[in-house]
């Protein structure tokens, strides 16, 4: 073959590469593990940049309707169900505690374990849509959705009910969106539940378990801001 | 004349063109529709955007006959309102923001690192589909009767009040957006974790800096649209008063929103351009770009400073005279590092033997129009102009000058010069000359009566306008006309070359980079055995040194 090449010669051919050691798991675009390692992990700090201006843009639009409509947002996040809340975000930061031992438990090639606390994730995940789809029924139930079901009159100040129904407006768009992005997770859990239990990962290979840890505690993360903005503050109204 | 004006002819000869490249790897249409491999992925952007780029020209040049005449005579005026919708979504959309960057990038950014391949080339792929499920949409809008609010959506006309498909083209926009982030994505990390033995930043061709800060615009910015539009379409399927003043709604928040995304947009749109014409003044002077470091930092600083002048846009709509005072001292700003590069390339071009290849001619015209358009920007920048002219045929020849000007010559001139290295082929000298000056001719006929006939009066957006400004109007329409067969005949002479032009060596234009040290077409992995680095960027005797070493063992 005479193109060419910058290494040239007839001889790399038979040559087996030098980095002899090829783990199933290394895709041939990449040197080695280190370096798939290292793009996929900034490839998912990349992505989480992106989920933050996304999250942003909904974070500025309350706050500025938030200024525009203080009345009305106290009383709608004073109409949230705060103790339900809470038990949600206990809930939810337990699940991060068994991710990050999932995360753990790959690094140290323990297998049962690392499955084990991914199932763990997966079913506190699970408690935290199932109370958010009960809240979402009693709100619904109350006429508080949006749109032509938007029923509901607040009975102390009438005039406060357009300001309202915005504030559901970003109760229902926020944390639908955190739930659409738990949704996605449990799909990643699920995959990678069967490749934990497979024994895929190890000492030298674990980064899409670890990957999968940054995502979740980001969605953790988001819940936290959006706890005390749509159920906490409102002075005590 | 012949097209070998470069006397230091390559020496690698034609024949020597790999018989396996990532063309004739493999056949069949799923291996290119299931392939992760970014050449291929390339083609696939370039076949798709070239495609939307016509459906864009097509309604421009409607519009343009329309504007003939003074009367509205052609079409009615919701018609016309749908064809200047239709033309900015799917050119900006569509064309202007995926065109270098997942066309050109893709292709040639790996092989400059490089690298085998991106980072994910699965996500790679998975963008171009997402392009095209947006891309669907966009055609399902065209062919069930358009959308008329202007490619802006500005609410509560786009929430409220227009019957049209606004739903289904914000959805296509949104959907187009996440392909575009996972392009940037997939960039930066590229950069940062695939770069070549020996190839430390600095060493990096201009062309990686600045798509890299594009990387970043595409990265931060782009989520932004993304959560406007997921509220507009809220807001329209609800009616409820996000953006709607009559619900309580906020229609400035939109603007801001809008513009926080599209301002930025306008440097995803120009930075890759810069990137082309950095790699093509090099390859043409044959010299070293002229303060490598200077050109390198003005990209990232073009990427931060675009995120801060937003509101220029908002001007007349009723923002406080402060924060307009602010924006229009900060959008002067961005002048500085756009100067730099203008600087940086002529100082380059300056005492060198160029040669005036096609790609050339496109960087001259880059030139003179991008600084048209920047210096008509700075007009703009400023209040007391930007009040006179808002909403005028000079806004419109001034973002025409900026994307058609700079960022499609860039384009174009990119396509030329890579396309050896593409397809190994090489494309017709004379007819891409022609084509070139057709398109410089074409263009300036067409928007340079606009600067005059906007600065006089002549509002944007309308089909019919007062009769003392048809002379310029029809200098305009003639000059789309130019501009049109400048379009054309490419398509005619590089599907030609495809199978009739001369074979391209290894490196036809004796330019210097990685992409010129392997075959054209290059092999699947793009080099048989990872390069190691040795020179600096545009470094010609080091590179040709290295070139030599590597031929004699
Ligand atoms: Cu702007």
């Amino acid at each position: 073959m005479s193109d060419v090449t910058l290494h040239h010669g007839a001889e790399h051919a038979a040559e087996p590469h030098a980095h002899a050691h090829h783990h199933p798991f290394l895709q041939h675009h990449f040197e080695d593990l280190g370096q798939q390692h290292e793009a996929s992990t900034l490839g998912m700090w990349m992505f989480l940049a992106t989920e933050i201006l996304f999250f942003g843009g909904f974070f500025l639009a309350y706050t500025v309707y938030r200024n525009m409509y203080p009345e009305a947002w106290a009383a709608g996040a004073h109409h949230q169900n705060w103790m339900v809340g809470t038990i949600n975000t206990i809930v939810l930061i337990g699940s991060s505690l068994s991710m990050a031992l999932a995360v753990y438990g790959a690094q140290t090639a323990k297998r049962k374990f690392t499955t084990l606390m991914l199932v763990l994730t997966l079913l506190l995940g699970g408690v935290f849509l199932g109370v958010k789809a009960y809240e979402y029924s009693i709100h619904i139930e109350e006429g508080l959705f949006p749109g032509s079901h938007f029923t509901y009159v607040h009975h102390a100040d009438p005039s406060l009910t357009r300001g309202i129904e915005l504030f559901m407006v970003f109760y229902f768009g926020m944390t639908g969106m955190h739930a659409l992005h738990m949704v996605i997770g449990f799909g990643l859990l699920l995959y990678f539940i069967r490749r934990a239990w497979r024994g895929d990962f190890g000492e030298e290979y674990y980064s899409p378990i670890e990957i999968m840890g940054l995502y979740w505690h980001f969605v953790d993360i988001v819940w936290i801001f959006l706890f005390p903005l749509l159920y906490l503050i409102h002075g005590g109204a | 004349m012949t097209t070998t004006t470069i006397d230091e002819a390559p020496f690698i000869e034609p024949s020597t063109t790999a018989k396996r490249n990532y063309i004739n790897d493999e056949y069949g249409v799923m291996s290119w529709l299931l392939t992760r491999d970014h050449k291929r992925i390339a083609i696939l952007y370039m076949i798709s955007v070239t495609a939307l780029f016509f459906v864009g020209g097509f309604f421009a040049f409607m519009m343009r006959l329309e504007l003939l005449t003074p009367e509205g005579d052609l079409f009615t005026s919701d018609t016309y309102n749908k064809f200047f919708t239709l033309h900015g979504i799917v050119m900006i959309f569509f064309f202007l923001i995926p065109a270098i960057p997942a066309v050109l990038g893709n292709f040639i950014l790996p092989i400059m690192l490089g690298a085998k391949d991106l980072a994910f080339p699965r996500i790679n792929l998975l963008s171009w589909y997402i392009y095209m499920i947006g891309a669907i949409f966009g055609i399902y809008v065209i062919v069930t009767g358009g959308v008329d609010t202007g490619w802006t959506f500005y609410t509560p006309f786009s929430t409220q009040y227009s019957n049209t498909h606004v739903f289904a083209t914000t959805m296509g926009a949104f959907i187009t957006g996440f392909s575009s982030i996972l392009t940037g994505l997939n960039f930066i990390v590229t950069v940062h974790r695939m770069r070549a033995p020996g190839l430390t930043w600095f060493r990096l061709p201009l062309f990686v800096w600045s798509m890299y800060a594009t990387s970043v615009v595409m990265l931060l910015a782009t989520p932004v649209l993304a959560i406007t539009l997921a509220l507009l379409m809220i807001e329209r399927v609800l009616s409820v008063g996000i953006f709607d003043p009559a619900l309580g709604g906020d229609p400035l928040l939109y603007q801001h929103l809008f513009w926080f995304y599209s301002h930025p947009a306008v440097y995803i749109m120009i930075l890759p351009g810069m990137a082309v014409i950095s790699e093509l003044v090099a390859a043409f002077t044959r010299k070293k770009i002229f303060g490598y470091k200077f050109v390198a930092f003005s990209s990232l600083a073009i990427a931060f400073l675009g995120f801060l002048v937003w509101a220029h846009h908002m001007f007349v709509a009723g923002i406080s005279v402060y924060s307009a005072l602010v924006f229009s001292f900060l959008t002067m700003f961005v002048a500085v590092p756009s100067a730099i590069k203008v600087f940086n390339w002529t100082a380059t071009m300056y005492k060198a033997s160029v040669s005036w290849q096609t790609p050339m001619l496109y960087v001259l015209g880059f030139i003179g129009l991008f600084t048209i358009g920047g210096v008509t920007g700075l007009f703009l920048a400023a209040l007391g102009v930007d009040v006179h002219v808002h909403d005028s045929y000079f806004v419109v020849a001034h973002f025409h000058y900026i994307m058609v000007g700079g960022t499609v010559m860039a384009y174009l001139g990119g396509i030329h010069y890579w396309w050896p290295k593409i397809t190994g082929r090489m494309y017709p000298e004379w007819w891409a000359r022609l084509s070139a000056l057709l398109v410089f001719v074409g263009f300036n006929l067409t928007f340079f009566p606009q600067f005059l006939v906007g600065y006089v009066g002549m509002p944007r957006r309308y089909h019919a306008y007062a009769p003392e400004f048809q002379v310029l109007n029809v200098l305009s329409t003639a000059g789309a006309t130019v501009l049109a067969a400048g379009y054309l005949l490419p398509m005619i002479y590089l599907a030609w070359s495809l199978k009739f032009g001369r074979r391209a060596g290894v490196n036809p234009w004796g330019a210097v980079g990685l992409e010129w040290a392997t075959s054209s077409p290059p092999p699947k992995e793009n080099f048989h055995e990872t390069p190691v680095v040795t020179w600096d960027a545009y470094d010609y005797p080091a590179f040709l040194k290295a070139m030599k070493e590597t031929q004699n063992v």
